[in-house]
């Protein structure tokens, strides 16, 4: 199970996708809640270090099922990665590397004139390349 | 009777015909048609311009024909009327061409409407009495050019395998007759085994016509120019001796690209790419920038989702910006859209920048371009032109304001028939253009031409409006007096802000007469310049300073100006400033020239800014104005509901 959210500056989802397609009402909700840590976590760095932050947030919050990690941009364009708990052999690099690939592809399609930055996202590529990442860890 | 050249024939819905339908109608046709005429006509092209165009299909074997559809009588009878035949009393190509589409939508159990015809169908099937005609027909319901196995050339493989398939239909005569037709050129050796096979195809029914099957083959394989287009119609044969060259060089180029032919941009449409993006950008090196693109592709009309992936699958390198190749890409996805191809799931081969950089050399500049363009176009699109002008400017004038160049007419009617050949129609046949342009293209669009040239009409029409609007605010010397009367407050600031360096005073030839005058000017304009911005001041005082006032030596005095503008409210007397200023210029009269020019730019550009901050500021008043007087009125309110509070 694994799930990927972008959520935009004002707290509002771009894109969400998650791979058992019939949870998806929880990982909304699990998304949300999620929202909060982030913005602790971000404020928690303090505004002296804003420009030193580190875009991987790592872990938010475990729960029983899941493990919610959390990735933030210099836009406030946070990405949020639920995977199950069960899945051991998912360490914190590739969990990194996940991040920055969709950072990667978020760039990208911000890249795209036709793209207006709040908008959902509708590219292919990016489809794409977040069902590979998805199958990767499934 | 119908004239294959010139204007329009008839009537009917357009239609979208695949090269396999063309060729099996156009055969059909030839067969009802040979059959009035009787024997094989004359040359190829003439017999085949007789089948396709000028004859009829009598009704006779038309009829039979029909009837071996296995359709009922009542559909026929529909198909018939839904076609025109009835309408305009005989059957012409189009109608024939039309009723051979619907006959196919039937049978594929579709309603016999219009719009059936318009999507794409499977070939008719008729039910002959020589067995191999349903086999082939059968054989033929691939559609989609590239797979047709009728001697669409895909490649020599694929021909020599229909060969195969056909082996057991062979006659003798058609055999033998398109290698004794006269191959145009040498690449046709590579289409006589495809020839085989066509003839083997058709060798069911009674040959009628050999010859012109004959000269159509060649033709018919050469007819996959540059853009693929399969042409069913025997071409000139200038124009398939270009052609065959052209598809000479494609076959020995990648034969797996062949699929791609409508991904494949032609000689034409690169260069009529090419000329847009100068347009853009006038760099051909050089790259066009994300919004300046947004914009030109926003006039095509897609929708915004679309034009992303479009966007998406030609910016390679996704850096928001488009390099020549990329914007030939993206244009021929756009081109392609608009005439319905659907949008590919990955950019196809032949349009990678990689490709299109090494296919086509790196543009030349503007005279070695249009000169090769000027002379492709005349040869290739002879028989094209010729009808295709008619129509599309006809086109263009009702339907867009479109430039009257001849440059961009021929755009319109390469493109067209670029478009046209990629999206399988038989393309640049005399005879066959008036029916093409009727009837193939089943777009809401009036036709099919229009589409196309409605968006590159579109495009060339509105690009000359779009020149972006002279942001520069220089004004011409006299109004930028008037329009300084606005800028008062902030021009002292930044003028003195930047003029300190130069002391830039105006040059002196007399500076006795300049004192003179300029005592004279300076007490008015001591009075003007409260009033005025400190440029009009400044020029002014420049006029009498310098020699007799020419604008060109007002608008350098002006910098120069700002010393004594600058010294004019601290010096409420005219006089000494001016003397005092008088007499550096001569000594440093030709440094202030150059510095003068330099701050001249800076000047107008502050000038620029000065008029933008103005405005905004005006703007910004406007709207403190309006929270001010809401203040006032949310106040008000509350005083009202206070007492009641309180008590």
């Amino acid at each position: 199970m694994a799930q990927i959210a972008v959520i935009a500056k004002e707290n509002y989802p771009l894109y969400i996708r998650s791979t058992p397609m019939e949870n998806e009402l929880k990982f909304h909700y699990m998304v949300h809640t999620s929202l909060d840590v982030v913005d602790e976590k971000i404020s928690a760095m303090g505004k002296a270090l804003v420009d030193q932050r580190e875009l991987y947030l790592g872990l938010l919050y475990p729960t029983e099922d899941y493990k919610v990690y959390g990735y933030v941009t210099n836009s406030k364009v946070k990405f949020v990665m639920v995977v199950d708990s069960s899945n051991t052999a998912l360490r914190d690099n590739e969990i990194r590397s996940m991040f920055r690939k969709l950072h990667n592809s978020y760039t990208d399609v911000m890249c795209n004139p036709f793209y207006n930055p709040g908008d959902r996202i509708q590219s292919r590529a990016f489809d794409n390349m977040v069902t590979s990442m998805m199958i990767q860890v499934c | 009777m119908e004239t294959p050249a010139g204007g329009c024939c008839g009537s009917g819905p357009p239609l979208l015909l695949s090269e396999g339908e063309q060729q099996c109608y156009s055969e059909l046709f030839a067969r009802c048609a040979g059959a009035v005429s009787g024997a094989p006509g004359p040359g190829p092209p003439e017999a085949a311009r007789v089948a396709s165009g000028s004859a009829t299909a009598a009704a006779g074997p038309v009829a039979d024909l029909f009837r071996a559809s296995q359709l009922p009588a009542e559909t026929l009878h529909q198909i018939t009327e839904l076609c025109g035949a009835k309408r305009v009393g005989y059957f012409g190509p189009t109608q024939f061409y039309v009723a051979l589409k619907l006959i196919a939508a039937a049978q594929s159990g579709l309603p016999v409407r219009i719009e059936s015809i318009k999507c794409e169908l499977p070939l008719p099937r008729f039910m002959m009495s020589k067995n191999d005609s349903e086999v082939r027909f059968g054989n033929s319901a691939e559609l989609h050019g590239s797979k047709v196995p009728i001697p669409y050339l895909t490649t020599e493989k694929n021909s020599f395998k229909r060969m195969d398939d056909e082996e057991k239909q062979e006659t003798q005569s058609p055999t033998k007759s398109p290698l004794a037709s006269p191959p145009s050129s040498p690449p046709h050796y590579q289409r006589v085994p495809l020839n085989h096979g066509y003839s083997k195809l058709r060798s069911g029914t009674e040959q009628m016509h050999p010859a012109p099957y004959e000269g159509r083959q060649p033709l018919v394989q050469s007819e996959v120019s540059s853009s693929g287009g399969p042409g069913a119609k025997p071409l000139r044969h200038q124009a398939s001796l270009i052609r065959s060259f052209s598809v000479e060089r494609e076959l020995q180029d990648n034969n797996s690209s062949y699929p791609d032919e409508p991904w494949r941009i032609t000689e034409e449409q690169r260069e009529y790419y090419v000329n847009q993006f100068r347009s853009l950008q006038p760099d051909p090196s050089s790259f066009i920038s994300g919004s300046v693109a947004k914009n030109f592709f926003t006039k095509s009309k897609l929708s915004i989702p679309e034009l992303s992936y479009i966007w998406e699958l030609s910016d390679a390198d996704c850096d928001g910006a488009l390099t020549l190749p990329e914007f030939c890409a993206a244009f021929h996805l756009i081109v392609a859209r608009k005439n319905g191809y659907p949008l590919p799931e990955g950019l196809p081969p032949t349009l990678q920048p990689e490709y299109l950089q090494a296919a086509f050399p790196k543009p030349k500049w503007e005279c070695a371009l249009f000169d090769s363009y000027s002379e492709s176009v005349p040869t290739n699109q002879q028989a094209r032109e010729l009808n295709r002008t008619e129509k599309t400017s006809v086109k263009d004038m009702t339907d867009f304001p479109v430039p009257t160049q001849d440059v961009t007419g021929d755009d319109k009617q390469v493109l067209k028939s670029t478009l046209n050949e990629v999206l399988p129609k038989d393309v640049p046949e005399d005879p066959v253009i008036p029916k093409d342009s009727n009837s193939l293209k089943a777009r809401p669009r009036s036709r099919s031409y229009s589409s196309t040239s409605i968006e590159e009409a579109m495009k060339r029409g509105e690009d000359p409006p779009t020149p972006p609007p002279r942001p520069q605010k220089t004004h011409s010397r006299a109004s930028s007096l008037d329009l300084n009367k606005v800028f008062q407050p902030s021009v002292p600031a930044t003028k003195s802000g930047l003029l300190p360096p130069p002391p830039a005073l105006p040059p002196r030839p007399c500076p006795s007469q300049s004192e003179q005058v300029s005592e004279a000017e300076l007490p008015p304009q001591l009075n003007r310049a409260p009033s005025q911005a400190a440029e009009s001041s400044p020029a002014k005082k420049d006029i009498p300073y310098s020699q007799p006032p020419s604008k060109p030596i007002r608008r350098k005095l002006r910098p120069e100006s700002q010393p004594t503008e600058s010294q004019e409210p601290s010096t409420a007397v005219g006089g000494p400033a001016s003397g005092t200023s008088v007499k550096p210029h001569p000594t440093v009269q030709k440094q202030s020239s150059k510095q003068k020019k330099a701050i001249q730019t800076a000047i107008r550009k502050n000038k620029e800014a000065n008029a933008v901050l103005a405005r905004l500021n005006s703007e910004l008043q406007q709207q403190l104005k309006e929270v001010h007087q809401e203040r006032i009125a949310l106040e008000n309110q509350l005083e009202q509901l206070r007492p009641v509070t309180v008590l």
